[in-house]
């Protein structure tokens, strides 16, 4: 078997994995037993598919073979005697049974999918297991590629996902086909769930932003999924535009060296200009519906900044409304402090201040808000609060990371304020750069 | 006669190759490409965005617009238009034009994500 073979058919099995595993749960009702007959399933693809050429269908071979060895397993255990190799038979599977599979499961694609889905992100599991779940069993990633995305040890991972699969099956899962509020809901977890897997990927550091990437990538790609088996929901449609919109930029987000850049200086030739192109055709899409969500507006900030060819163009009277509309919404000192960084850039540093000086008990050990407080103080030329606000943040950073990307901003602002005079940020045009 | 041909595939499975799958591929198809170019018989060549970036206006009177692509197998493919458009609606409102000119059908509105004007020379 080439290796052009073999990526075609690793391809193959990805792309058809949410479909096979989720028709094979409802068939079998049981996570471990779908999985496992899926996983045989693949093994007999990877021997016969080189051989006799791809199916037309894959997902519909998967769900028929899956279903025919487990089905085999049972009988096996059950009578103690080798049945004859059938590997042959298997591979005869024509187009006949491929169109009988698809008869049987095409009526079921999505609620399939969506069932997958949300027995993944089932609400009485934590996030952390959601998303590992949903990695290991919608998504097919190995233990170990999960592991290392999450920088944990393959044996922590595999015993979060071991944890997540018997809570599941304790909490049973739901096989009836949902009624119109049941599969909004489910939807709504559903897509909750992706933004978490694409977070865990975009939260990377500059030194593991090589490895968690992947995670961006597959909330994409189940996002995308998502998005097909729901044409009409402007929210999923918000959230691929976000999730594209935002993942356009990760070759422009860190240096060589590992080092965060911050938007006002990224490099915008950088960016991913076909990601850009989808997510902006998926934003403009969803606000035809005139249902706005939280999904939405944030899709709608991320694309002013992708709009935008350099950091002047950048439209931020309009970011301030959008973030004024997510604070409606979605009301959280984050999301005021997120406006606050529009607010600076249209109204000033002092209004900034002034907007989140009543956050300070809440986000008090919120590193950001310092880090944010401090910028503004800086541009105000009260420097000396700054350097206090600086301390903070550097106090209460997770990680070296985050603790070099504040000093990176301490740096620059001594650097940029310089030439200013002591007011020299307080009006709209003097910019952070 | 000038040929047009209409590339199809699974999206699933499109959408689940790798960068480098993807670069993979590209690369090759340029290389055919390029030589018809060089004989001057490539036109215009489009890649489109996904599915999931497609609207359908139904030509019905009032027209009805979808979201999502085509998808009525009882209905073939005629044509097609590439149009510049600022955006979404105004791309709709040119295919509500086209659809007064022309009732019946379907149009399916897809955003272009790769564009090369070719260079044709019949």
């Amino acid at each position: 078997m080439s290796e052009a073979d073999t990526a075609w058919i690793e391809t193959a099995l990805t792309s058809a994995r949410p479909q096979a595993v989720g028709a094979l749960l409802r068939y079998f009702r049981d996570l471990d037993t779908a999985e496992e007959a899926f996983q045989n399933a693949c093994l007999r693809a990877l021997k016969t598919w080189p051989q006799n050429g791809p199916p037309r269908d894959p997902a519909a071979w998967l769900i028929m073979v899956g279903r025919n060895v487990a089905i085999d397993e049972v009988r096996r255990a059950r009578k103690q005697q080798p049945l004859p190799e059938d590997d042959q038979a298997i591979s005869d599977l024509d187009d006949a049974e491929g169109a009988l599979a698809e008869r049987l499961d095409g009526s079921h694609y999505r609620d399939d999918i969506l069932r997958l889905m949300f027995i993944c992100c089932h609400p009485q599991l934590p996030a952390t297991q959601q998303i590992a779940l949903a990695l290991r069993i919608v998504s097919g990633l190995t233990v170990k590629q999960i592991a290392r995305a999450f920088l944990v040890s393959e044996a922590a991972m595999e015993q979060r996902i071991t944890r997540a699969k018997a809570k599941v099956a304790e909490a049973g899962a739901p096989f009836e086909t949902p009624g119109a509020v049941e599969r909004s809901e489910r939807l709504a977890g559903v897509a909750a769930m992706i933004y978490l897997i694409f977070n865990e990927g975009y939260s990377a550091s500059g030194d593991t932003a090589e490895i968690r990437k992947p995670l961006c990538e597959e909330a994409i790609r189940l996002a995308r999924l998502l998005l097909r088996l729901f044409q009409s929901e402007p929210e999923i449609m918000g959230l691929a535009a976000l999730l594209l919109l935002q993942h356009a930029r990760s070759a422009a987000r860190f240096a060589a060296d590992g080092a965060v850049i911050l938007l006002d200086d990224q490099d915008r030739t950088l960016w991913n200009s076909n990601m850009i192109a989808e997510g902006l055709a998926l934003i403009d899409k969803a606000m035809r519906h005139r249902r706005s969500g939280p999904y939405q507006v944030q899709a709608a900030v991320a694309a002013l900044h992708a709009r935008a060819s350099t950091p002047e163009e950048t439209d931020w009277t309009q970011i301030d409304l959008l973030y004024g509309a997510l604070e409606v919404m979605q009301p959280s000192p984050v999301v005021t402090l997120n406006r606050a960084v529009a607010v600076s850039k249209v109204r000033g540093p002092q209004a900034a201040l002034e907007l989140i000086e009543p956050l300070a008990p809440k986000l008090a050990n919120y590193f950001h808000f310092h880090g944010v407080r401090g910028a503004f103080l800086m541009q105000l030329g009260r420097n000396d609060e700054a350097r206090i606000a600086f301390d903070h943040a550097i106090a209460l950073a997770n990680t070296s990371a985050e603790a070099a990307h504040i000093r990176m901003h301490i740096d620059r602002l001594i650097r940029d304020s310089q030439p200013k005079g002591a007011n020299g940020g307080a009006r709209q045009g003097a910019k952070a750069k | 006669m000038l040929y047009a041909i209409l590339c199809y595939h699974d999206e699933d499975f499109v959408g689940s190759w790798s960068k480098d799958q993807d670069e993979a591929v590209m690369k090759k198809l340029a290389m055919v490409q390029d030589k018809l170019t060089q004989q001057g018989r490539l036109g215009p060549v489009a890649r489109l965005l996904p599915t999931t970036a497609a609207a359908t206006l139904r030509k019905e009177d009032p027209p009805l617009v979808l979201d999502g692509p085509y998808a009525e197998t009882k209905e073939q493919l005629l044509g097609f238009y590439i149009v510049d458009c600022k955006n979404l609606d105004e791309a709709l409102d040119v295919a509500r034009d086209l659809g007064a000119a022309n009732p019946g059908g379907a149009y399916e509105v897809r955003p272009v994500g790769v564009f090369r004007p070719g260079g044709i020379s019949t």
